[in-house]
C-alpha cells in the first residue's frame, strides 16, 4: 500500500509547474509535497489559513496554532503568510489557486467527484473539499484504482452523493494516468508492469487509449 | 464601557435557545475557557455556526457529547463521533455546509449584505431546496447571511479596548464571528494596556467586541 500511494503521489507531484499555489488534501494528497522537485518553487496553501505550508515538525517542536486542514502539525516556510478563512477561500474560489489534489471514494468519465459522504454510512461533512474541486484551476484526483473489494473507483457515473459536477481533470492511480476530456476519457500513460488490457479490466467507464502512450515507474 | 470581565458576568450572558457562533478550526484556535464557561452555565438547546465540532474527547466538542445542541450548522464533524450519533438517532440537527460557503455566510451576516452567491455545491445536493440564480448564463446558489446571539473568539494578544491579534493559522474563523453576533467575548492568551497593540498589526478593531475574559 505504502508502495502505491508512493506511486501517486510521486507521479502527481511531476504535474506541478513552477510558481504554482496548490492545495494538497487530507490523507494520500498530502504526500505529495514529498515528491515535488527542488527546481521549482510551489507554494501550498491550506485552507484553515496559511500559505507557505513546510513540513512536519520534529516531535517535540509542534505548534498547537501551525496545523493543516486535518489538524495535523506542520511547519510554515520563511515568505508564508496566515490570513483568516475567508481570505483563504478567496484564494480558493476567486481563482487565484492553481492545483487541487484530493482523494475520491468515485470519480467518473464526466469529471464528477463523490469524496464526501455514503448514504447510512460515514457522513463526515464535506469541509472545504467542495469549493477546493468547484475553485481550483485544475483537479486532480489521486485514488486507488479500484476499491479494497476491488470495485472500480473510476466508473461511467458515480452513483454516490457528488462533491462537484464536471472539474476533475485527471486521475492519477497506481496503474494509470487518465485525463478527462469533452469526450470521454483518455488513458495517457499506465504503470510500469501493467498493460492496457488489465487497466481496462479494472475501469468500470470506456477509456480512450491516446496514440502517445506513456508509461510510469 | 468596561471590556474586562470575570468569569461569573460571562456565565450569566448565556441561556437556553441562543445561537453561538465559536471560531476556530477542529482544536487549532478554539476559545476553550469560555467554552467551559459555557457548559458550566448549563444553558442548552443552542444551535452551534461553528466550522466543525471539534473531537468528543476534548473541551469543544464537549458541548455535543454533553448534548447542549439542538443544531449545528458545521461544514465538518468527522472528528466527532458523537455528533454523527446524535444526528443519525434524530437528536441534533445538522446542517452540512461548504467550508467556504459557510464562512462568507457569516461574512455577510456582519456586514450587512444579503447573502452571497456561490457555484459551489452546484450539481451536488447541497443545491436541493435553495434558490438557484443565474448571473451572465452560469448558475449560482443563493447562501443566505448568518448572525448569531452570541460569537466565542480566540485572540493571541488583546488590548483592553478589544483590538486583537491572531496567531498563525488559529486565526481561522475567529475574526470572521466576531463580526456577526449581538455579543462578541473574546478569550486572550496575552491581555495588554490600551495602546500596547501596534494599530497596524491589529487584525479585530476593538468596535466589534463586547467582552474579554479576564485572566
Amino acid at each position: 500500500m505504502s508502495d502505491i500511494r508512493e506511486r501517486i503521489t510521486r507521479r502527481i507531484a511531476q504535474e506541478l509547474k513552477d510558481g504554482e499555489v496548490v492545495n494538497l488534501g487530507i490523507g494520500m494528497p498530502t504526500m505529495v509535497a514529498d515528491y515535488i522537485s527542488d527546481d521549482i518553487d510551489i507554494t501550498l496553501q491550506t485552507e484553515n489559513g496559511f500559505v507557505g505550508v513546510g513540513p512536519t515538525p520534529p516531535e517535540g517542536e509542534e505548534d498547537p496554532d501551525i496545523v493543516n486542514a486535518g489538524g495535523q502539525p506542520v511547519t510554515i516556510k520563511d515568505g508564508g503568510a496566515c490570513f483568516d478563512s475567508a481570505t483563504s477561500f478567496t484564494i480558493i474560489r476567486g481563482g487565484h489557486l492553481d492545483t487541487t489534489v484530493l482523494g475520491a471514494l468515485q470519480v467518473d468519465e464526466k469529471g464528477n467527484l463523490a469524496n464526501w459522504m455514503i448514504p447510512g454510512k460515514l457522513v463526515p461533512g464535506m469541509g472545504g473539499a467542495m469549493d477546493l474541486t468547484v475553485g481550483a484551476k485544475q483537479v486532480i484526483v489521486a485514488t486507488t484504482h479500484t476499491t479494497k473489494k476491488g470495485d472500480p473507483k473510476i466508473l461511467k457515473e458515480c452513483d454516490l452523493p457528488l462533491t462537484a459536477a464536471g472539474e476533475v481533470d485527471m486521475i492519477v492511480t497506481e496503474l494509470a494516468v487518465i485525463k478527462i476530456t469533452d469526450k470521454g476519457l483518455f488513458l495517457t500513460e499506465i504503470a510500469e508492469g501493467t498493460s492496457v488490457e488489465e487497466v481496462k479490466a479494472r475501469t468500470g467507464a470506456k477509456l480512450k487509449v491516446s496514440t502517445d502512450l506513456k508509461t510510469f515507474k | 464601557m468596561a471590556k474586562l470581565v470575570n468569569k461569573d458576568k460571562i456565565k450569566s450572558l448565556f441561556a437556553d435557545e441562543q445561537s453561538l457562533m465559536v471560531g476556530g478550526f477542529i482544536e487549532s484556535g478554539v476559545p476553550a475557557e469560555l467554552i467551559k464557561i459555557l457548559l458550566d452555565s448549563g444553558a442548552r438547546d443552542l444551535t452551534l455556526i461553528a466550522n466543525d465540532t471539534g473531537f468528543d474527547d476534548k473541551t469543544f466538542g464537549q458541548l455535543v457529547v454533553e448534548k447542549r445542541l439542538k443544531k449545528a450548522i458545521v461544514s465538518h464533524i468527522g472528528t466527532n463521533r458523537e455528533t454523527g450519533k446524535q444526528m443519525n438517532a434524530g437528536e441534533l440537527e445538522v446542517e452540512l455546509t461548504p467550508q467556504g460557503t459557510l464562512i462568507e455566510q457569516i461574512r455577510a451576516g456582519g456586514a450587512g449584505l444579503g447573502g452571497i452567491l456561490t457555484q459551489t455545491g452546484i450539481g451536488t445536493t447541497v443545491a436541493e431546496d435553495q434558490r438557484i440564480i443565474e448571473v451572465d448564463g452560469e448558475d449560482y446558489i443563493l447562501a443566505r447571511p448568518l448572525q448569531a446571539d452570541i460569537a466565542l473568539v480566540k485572540a493571541w494578544k488583546a488590548d483592553k479596548k478589544g483590538n486583537l491579534i491572531y496567531r498563525y493559522a488559529a486565526r481561522n474563523f475567529n475574526p470572521i464571528v466576531a463580526t456577526a453576533a449581538d455579543i462578541v467575548i473574546v478569550e486572550a492568551d496575552e491581555i495588554l494596556e490600551v495602546g500596547e497593540i501596534d494599530s497596524n498589526q491589529v487584525m479585530t478593531p476593538g468596535l466589534f467586541v463586547d467582552y474579554i475574559l479576564e485572566k
